[in-house]
């Protein structure tokens, strides 16, 4: 197997309990706060950071195993690594930047090499500038090509779009798309941004800490976080708590003054269980004035709108339901309109059943329970 | 103008420069990078010949090089020779009186070179060696031209320490500084002012084609 296997754990002096994996050709992204140890745990795998107590394992090969007192250096690891500042040497050409790490070649096969992958990022004709005389969209896919040329066992991207305009950006994340297709190992990408994540990676690391919360696909991750924290850390306001409780033999469950129905998850629980849970915000539906709509008779709420934002087409809509609890969604700017919501209105909702994630044994607040998530 | 005097003078300049120059670069590179307790205390000690007087440091060199002296009994049982009043003697001198000019420039140097690109290189599978010769050197190399350059000119100029340590005897240890003193004190005042604009003229030379070649860099403009 090709995979890239990770299991680190420390105490300090940063912190680290982490457990991922990475299939090849699959983009992990690796995502949290700054100071959640992403770009620590990547400079593990490349071995230039060295964990107290670990085990990683790409490609059938191990590259550490501190219980052997096993650790592979940097140079025999095969890791094509970017840097977030693209770390290009400034004294060497693009084209002898990413000859560099094809030193076994013989003189002309490297340099044809290293010309065919300057033509893969597109840099065809720039063979001669020096870094400083290349744009930063320029540099970075100097440093994308020095790392692939390598013929490495996975791909390391540290923040690779954080340095550049927004225009370049966007330009730069369709261009690693692109390539995607010609890289079939795996690839980690270390990024703070969540809407980067989940346009790029076929799965995500939710860390805190250090802490591994999840990993799961973008959009099992958006709708079923493990716990409150990662929903937090995923930017989802929607959870809250609530207690099961039985009504005509079957278990529903209390929020407030409602009683909600939940498609799964409830049967499990004995009634009186106190349970936090998660609605992702494509489960908030609004009802028309006047004329019924879909998912009307599914968890009817009273609410009163508590707030509105409008970001060009979508407004962010916050509601107040009567015991406190805050419903946030956006809808497109037209149908806010149309519906006359403004401070203060009355409106209905319904919160779609098949949505309502339950998050059983989960406190609110960032507990050693984490460690116990499942990943 | 005094010729074996000029001799003596850039035969040790040169010796000094080529002697000094890999130890520069190990010492300049170590302090740059490494990170230990008593650091501030090994910089100090390398600078110090740059603030002590040049008679204090040749006192102690002389004291040090005597047939007593472990420096001085070393180095007999190694060569058979003596240090006092010899080229050896004034050389090694003039290699410790010359330590802060190699060491700080291309410590400086090192200091400038970020860790990210020795990172980049080691995962581009180079060793430890491949990256200094391929990546810090290119990189510091205005850094060792700077300190070729007043290495060798701060040689030439050297009086005090040669003098305490080497005398002045002709063709051994009598430096073009030393010379000029010598005709001064006999009133030659022609041949002194002769050898004070040749080592002018020598020393300016020097710093202008380094400080001339660490400017042509393309790649560090823009």
């Amino acid at each position: 197997m090709a995979r890239l296997q990770v299991n680190v754990q420390q105490a300090g002096p940063i912190p680290l309990d982490a457990r991922f994996g990475c299939l090849p050709g699959e983009l992990l992204a690796l995502v949290g706060p700054s100071g959640s140890g992403k770009t620590t745990l990547l400079r593990a795998i490349a071995g230039l950071y060295r964990p107290q107590h670990g085990h990683i394992e790409c490609a059938g090969d191990t590259w550490l195993d501190t219980r052997h007192q096993h650790s592979l250096s940097p140079q025999r690891r095969r890791v094509g690594m970017v840097f977030q500042d693209y770390a290009l040497f400034p004294h060497l050409t693009a084209l002898a930047n990413i000859a560099l790490p094809l030193r076994h070649l013989p003189q002309p096969q490297r340099r044809l090499k290293a010309a065919a992958w300057l033509e893969t990022v597109r840099l065809k004709g720039l063979e001669n500038r020096y870094p400083s005389e290349l744009s930063g969209g320029q540099r970075q896919r100097v440093a994308l090509a020095r790392a692939l040329a390598r013929d490495p066992q996975v791909l390391l991207l540290d923040e690779p779009f954080s340095a550049v305009d927004q225009v370049t950006r966007r330009r730069l994340q369709r261009e690693l798309a692109r390539l995607r297709q010609h890289i079939s190992i795996p690839i980690v990408l270390v990024t703070h941004d969540l809407e980067e994540a989940s346009a790029l990676a076929d799965q995500i690391c939710v860390l805190h800490n250090g802490n591994s919360l999840q990993q799961a696909s973008p959009e099992t991750l958006f709708r079923t976080p493990a716990s409150p924290s990662v929903a937090r850390l995923l930017d989802r306001h929607n959870v809250y708590q609530g207690q099961v409780v039985e009504s005509a033999g079957t278990h529903r469950l209390r929020w407030g003054n409602v009683e909600l129905d939940v498609a799964t998850g409830l049967e499990g629980l004995a009634p009186g269980t106190q349970v936090a849970w998660y609605l992702p915000p494509s489960d908030i539906v609004l009802h028309r004035r006047g004329r019924p709509s879909h998912g009307e008779r599914e968890n009817p709420v009273a609410a009163s709108v508590d707030d509105m934002l409008v970001l060009g087409s979508m407004t962010s809509v916050a509601l107040r339901v009567p015991h406190g609890d805050v419903l946030r969604f956006d809808i497109a700017t037209h149908a806010a309109r149309r519906n006359d919501l403004t401070p203060g209105a009355a409106v209905h909702v319904s919160l779609l059943a098949g949505g309502i994630h339950l998050m059983p044994g989960q406190g609110d607040d960032m507990t050693p329970n984490e460690k116990r998530t499942p990943i | 103008m005094d010729w074996s005097a000029l001799s003596v003078s850039l035969r040790l300049a040169a010796l000094t420069c080529v002697f000094l120059l890999p130890l520069g670069i190990l010492l300049g590179r170590w302090l740059a990078v490494a990170r230990f307790r008593g650091k501030g205390l090994c910089e100090a000690l390398v600078a110090l010949p740059l603030v002590l007087p040049p008679t204090v440091l040749g006192f102690y060199l002389l004291q040090s090089f005597g047939r007593e002296a472990p420096v001085g009994q070393l180095w007999m049982t190694l060569t058979g020779g003596g240090l006092n009043f010899t080229f050896s003697g004034i050389l090694l001198a003039s290699l410790v009186a010359n330590l802060p000019f190699a060491v700080q420039p291309i410590q400086r140097a090192f200091e400038h070179v970020p860790h990210n690109l020795r990172e980049a290189a080691w995962c581009s599978g180079l060793g430890p060696w491949q990256t200094l010769l391929r990546i810090e050197l290119p990189l510091v190399w205005p850094g060792i031209l700077s300190a070729s350059a007043l290495t060798f000119a701060h040689t030439l100029g050297e009086f005090g320490v040669i003098l305490m340590v080497g005398g002045a005897i002709d063709g051994e240890t009598r430096t073009l500084a030393i010379a000029i003193y010598d005709r001064v004190q006999a009133f030659d005042e022609q041949g002194a002012a002769q050898m004070a604009a040749l080592l002018l003229v020598v020393s300016f030379t020097t710093l202008g084609v380094v400080y001339g070649l660490a400017g042509r860099r393309r790649w560090a403009r823009g």
